[in-house]
């Protein structure tokens, strides 16, 4: 088939325009509640789907990196800790509604730095952070009612490292809660999806924060380990990847910091025979091809019971070949771009490993732009549990089938893992649901569903997926101390 | 008639029963001012191990019971304490070098924080968790569960109290553990595992070991199927090493605590994950 022809199932483009968005040319750091220059040497935000420059970003180096730990301190001392609660809260008040005021920009600056589909920014990552936001400041004078505790406190100055694969709603997550609490915040946002966190910051200045209480710093590993490491910083909260999770946790080890760890994943999406397939099938998509798998908690182990194998995997074949691939603008695309070169190329490998160890492969047929980081949806049939496919973290659109023949069998296979963020659960029987739920090892269970989240609802790891929750009244713990001792 | 005394070997207590060490090795437990009472048994790294592999057994089952059956199987072992009462003065006044009356404050202490501990079984999943009003046709609940295998440097002083202090928010939660006692106040803990050993609760839910908490502590922080370790008596280890060592696994690590850790309920929330469950509703 020629790119020329047309199926019944093609769309004409109906991409959402990017002059919505106002950008800079370059953008500073944000410290002490005004853009300024960083000292190491600036680097390009570009579109994963075009490779185009997007802005040129500065780069902080330890210097920097000071600076913002000092004036997030002096807010904190001066400002931000002797604030109300109630007063805390209407500045994240204020900071939901500028969120959803500016949402379609902030959509379309995040699915053009980031690749994700427009669909999904629009309808899930933004609404999220406005909603993450608003959960978070009606907290923020309830502490003495959380039942953490008598005596509720901030911990200081938290330093926070987030992800690239949602990052205006990992910042949300971070700083909502951080705020609600009385803590003041110094943020560094991925090194290839800078750009929401810096419209973000335009938003604090119209919400009129005071200075200092949020600060971002933009730049690689050597920026994170320098924010992780500083002295001044007395809570570390990081989302990433598991080996950057133990090297925090080391580096950090005796020095008194609290911190919260939200790491990898590799989770088992158990469907039984008596599951409700249609819904089922959904589920699966979703699980695993939502964000283009760019998901810490992503359903990547498909455990379905063997009876059924053949029938859900024709059926999941027949749904991927449905799915659209191609520019993440375009309101009618189901996957969009691979965030970076760097990690298309783990995607290659693991899945060439993959094939090499035995597992066969399938590919959704669907063209590849010519520009950009693309990989097709892909399911991989015959895996073992030996399989690095079946045991790494993917962190793309790879799904491994694996079966099982008994929900005990399905119970261990599933807890067969170092990791254990989450897992979903597939079978129209309620009893079954509770029974496998309360055996998973894992912090968040989907029964019948998969992938949902909610600002009201803890979120975060068993095992090596991480310590701490993110969300609900449990995400407050995070940032809060209590009793009789002062810090 | 006089009556010569029949001294007790003091051995270690892994899965249920009480070996010697497998390396054969001892150690003197003397009195405070220095004469000598008994040879405790040296644990090795394959003692630790072992005890490992008994808790890890034993996890399923002792995570399963009721939180009302948990809650009287540990009721049960403070009634057993109350019994033993004046031989852990005996052993706490010989190896503490404390009076009588101290120890038996120290017994009583012990007691008491093992009924307030044993009656939170059944409570504590009402107080750490909760319903979620999530925006969405969802039921969702987020509820406590035990962390898993738990390896516990017991404190250094107060024998029996400091050791009840850290045992006892581990075990009602449903975790299981391996603890290291108290290298110069051993007996209280053997004891403590006789105790444990005629009650109701399962073999391999609580092991212990005695000898250098320095030369144990290593392998159990490395090691992979422990999820998490209460540093409370390693104060004079370099338990800075011990956390950098335990974070390859990404365990949970409580730092050293002076004295015998007050009653809380942070120390029991510390060794338990939040699950949350969403479950979908029907849309009727």
């Amino acid at each position: 088939m020629t790119a020329t022809e047309t199926r019944f199932l093609d769309y004409a483009p109906a991409p959402e325009s990017a002059s919505i968005l106002n950008l800079r040319d370059s953008y500073g750091l944000f410290i002490d509640g005004d853009f300024v220059p960083g000292s190491g040497k600036p680097f390009a935000a570009i579109s994963p789907a075009t490779e185009k420059k997007i802005a040129e970003v500065a780069y902080a180096d330890a210097q920097d990196v000071d600076r913002a730990v000092a004036a997030a301190r002096k807010a904190y001392d001066r400002t931000w800790s002797k604030l109300s609660g109630s007063d805390r809260g209407k500045y994240l008040f204020r900071i939901a509604r500028l969120v959803q005021e500016r949402a379609r920009e902030l959509a379309v600056a995040e699915s053009l730095d980031n690749g994700k589909p427009i669909k999904e920014s629009r309808d899930v990552d933004i609404p999220l952070v406005a909603a993450w936001f608003f959960y978070y400041a009606g907290w923020a004078d309830k502490l003495d009612h959380a039942g953490l505790g008598p005596n509720p406190r901030s911990l200081g100055v938290a330093a926070q490292i987030v992800p690239w694969n949602f990052p205006l709603l990992m910042l949300a997550w971070k700083i909502a809660p951080a705020l609600a609490a009385g803590n003041t915040v110094v943020l560094k946002p991925a090194d290839t999806t800078p750009l929401s966190a810096l419209i973000f910051a335009e938003i604090i200045q119209q919400a009129d924060l005071p200075p200092g209480v949020v600060n971002f710093i933009n730049g690689g590993g050597d920026t994170g380990a320098a924010l992780v490491n500083h002295p001044d910083v007395n809570k570390v909260a990081f989302t990433g990847s598991t080996p950057v999770g133990r090297m925090i946790a080391k580096s950090v080890a005796g020095s008194g910091k609290s911190v919260t760890l939200e790491l990898g994943g590799k989770a088992a999406n158990i469907v039984f025979d008596d599951a409700p397939l249609d819904q089922a099938i959904e589920g699966i998509v979703n699980g695993i091809f939502f964000n283009q798998g760019h998901v810490c908690c992503a359903g990547s182990r498909l455990l379905v019971q063997e009876n059924i194998e053949a029938e859900v995997v024709e059926r999941l074949k027949d749904r991927l070949t449905t799915l659209r691939l191609g520019d993440p603008l375009d309101k009618n695309t189901d996957i969009g771009a691979i965030n970076s070169r760097a990690q298309l190329d783990r995607i290659r490998e693991l899945s060439d490993i993959g094939e090499a160890e035995g597992a066969t492969r399938w590919s959704a047929p669907c063209e590849i732009p010519a520009k950009g980081f693309w990989f097709a949806p892909t399911i991989f049939t015959g895996v073992e549990t030996s399989h690095r496919i079946a045991r790494d973290e993917i962190f793309g659109p790879v799904l491994s089938v694996l079966t099982f023949r008994t929900p005990a069998e399905a119970i261990s296979k599933a807890n067969n893992t170092p990791f254990g963020l989450s897992a979903g659960i597939w079978t129209d029987k309620g009893s079954k649901i509770l029974a496998v739920a309360d055996k998973l090892r894992a912090g968040v269970i989907w029964a019948n569903t998969f992938n949902r989240f909610d600002p009201a609802s803890p979120f975060g790891g068993y095992k090596e997926s991480g310590y701490g929750r993110e969300g609900g009244r449990h995400g407050l713990a995070a940032y809060l101390t209590s009793g009789k001792a002062a810090r | 008639m006089s009556h010569l005394p029949v001294p007790k070997t003091y051995k270690l207590y892994i899965g249920g029963a009480f070996p010697r060490s497998e390396s054969g090795r001892v150690y003197e437990v003397t009195t405070a001012k220095g004469d000598f009472l008994a040879n405790a048994a040296k644990a090795s790294r394959k003692d630790a191990r072992d005890a490992v592999v008994a808790a890890r057994a034993a996890l399923g089952g002792w995570a399963g019971t009721t939180a009302y059956n948990r809650g009287q199987v540990l009721y049960r072992i403070a009634e057993l304490l109350e019994g033993r009462s004046a031989q852990f003065v005996e052993e706490l006044r010989l190896t503490d070098g404390i009076s009588a009356a101290t120890a038996l404050k120290q017994v009583e202490a012990a007691i008491d924080t093992w009924v307030w501990y044993a009656g939170w079984t059944d409570k504590f999943a009402q107080v750490a968790g909760n319903a979620n009003p999530v925006a969405g046709p969802y039921f969702n609940i987020s509820v406590p569960e035990p962390t898993g295998v738990v390896a516990i440097v017991a404190p250094q002083a107060e024998g029996l109290l400091g050791l009840v202090s850290v045992l006892a928010p581990v075990l009602l939660s449903g975790n299981t553990a391996v603890v290291i006692a108290s290298e110069k106040s051993p007996l209280s803990a053997v004891t403590l595992s006789e105790v444990l050993a005629t009650s109701d609760v399962p073999g391999g839910v609580v092991n212990i070991l005695t000898g250098s908490a320095a030369e144990i502590t290593p392998w159990l922080a490395g090691h992979a199927d422990v999820n998490a370790l209460d540093l409370a008596g390693a104060e004079a280890l370099d338990w800075v090493d011990l956390q950098v060592t335990a974070a390859d696994t990404l365990k949970r690590v409580l730092p050293p605590e002076p004295g015998a850790p007050a009653q809380s309920l942070a120390r029991i929330a510390f060794f338990t994950e939040t699950k949350t469950v969403w479950h979908t509703k029907a849309l009727i």
